[in-house]
């Protein structure tokens, strides 16, 4: 199990702040991850209609949308950031 | 050198952070300190809502921290950030950089705050003074321009 976490205005648009999902063994890359979540329901497409704007971090690092998940616990999805 | 990276709900005290970054150092000759406050946006905003990912958060502004110590040969930096619910005229970020002349003192902070603001996993919600929320606050591209100047 995989666990996913979601921040500001994608954790409202899915609907949770986090989730345990069992990933098929297939999903390498974090657009495959991203292609997998949008199919999950309408709240899951609409907070990734424009997966490029997505931000991904792989246990708590932030990771490009060609890197592989590789052995990551967390996943987090978020928009850009807007700190300071 | 210390690093010092703090977020929290609660305010911060400049006075105190600066205390604590010279009290005892005869080495440092300089400090530069950057505060930055809750606008209202000339009326508009009631408050702004400021999510991040604990633990995240930290470690982002740590490594940051570090890396401006590391380029800038820096002898401290204090970072805090504040997460929650906060007024207009309120504090939001506090950066304090200490070296042995000043340039190198501007420069870490500003490079602190430059990388801060576009890699450290913060997000702002507007909530109106009119009622209701005004949604989350876009990224800027100014931002992220400034962020690559140090490239």
């Amino acid at each position: 199990m995989t666990k996913l976490v979601y921040f500001a205005w994608v954790r409202e648009r899915i609907g949770t702040a986090e989730e345990e999902i069992a990933l098929p063994d297939d999903i390498e890359k974090v657009s495959d991850l991203l292609t997998f979540l949008q199919a999950r329901g309408d709240n899951y497409a609409v907070a990734l209609c424009e997966p490029d704007v997505i931000r991904v971090a792989l246990d708590k690092v932030h990771a490009e949308h060609d890197e592989k998940l590789g052995a990551a616990r967390e996943i987090a999805l978020f928009p850009p950031m807007t700190g300071g | 050198m210390t690093v010092t990276v703090r977020v929290q709900p609660d305010d911060f005290d400049i006075t105190a952070e600066l205390r604590a970054m010279t009290e005892g150092r005869t080495d440092i000759g300089a400090t530069v300190s950057f505060t930055g406050h809750c606008r209202d946006e000339k009326g508009k905003l009631s408050a702004l809502e400021l999510e991040h990912y604990p633990g995240m958060a930290e470690a982002e502004i740590t490594r940051i921290s570090e890396e401006a110590v590391r380029r800038f040969d820096l002898l401290g930096i204090t970072a805090i950030h504040r997460y929650g619910r906060i007024l207009p005229g309120d504090n939001i970020v506090l950066v304090i950089a200490a070296a042995s002349h000043r340039q190198a003192a501007f420069d870490g902070a500003s490079f602190v705050m430059d990388f801060l603001k576009t890699v450290a996993p913060f997000w702002k919600k507007e909530h109106l003074a009119a009622g209701g929320d005004g949604g989350w606050v876009d990224a800027r591209e100014a931002d992220e321009t400034a962020r690559k100047r140090w490239q």
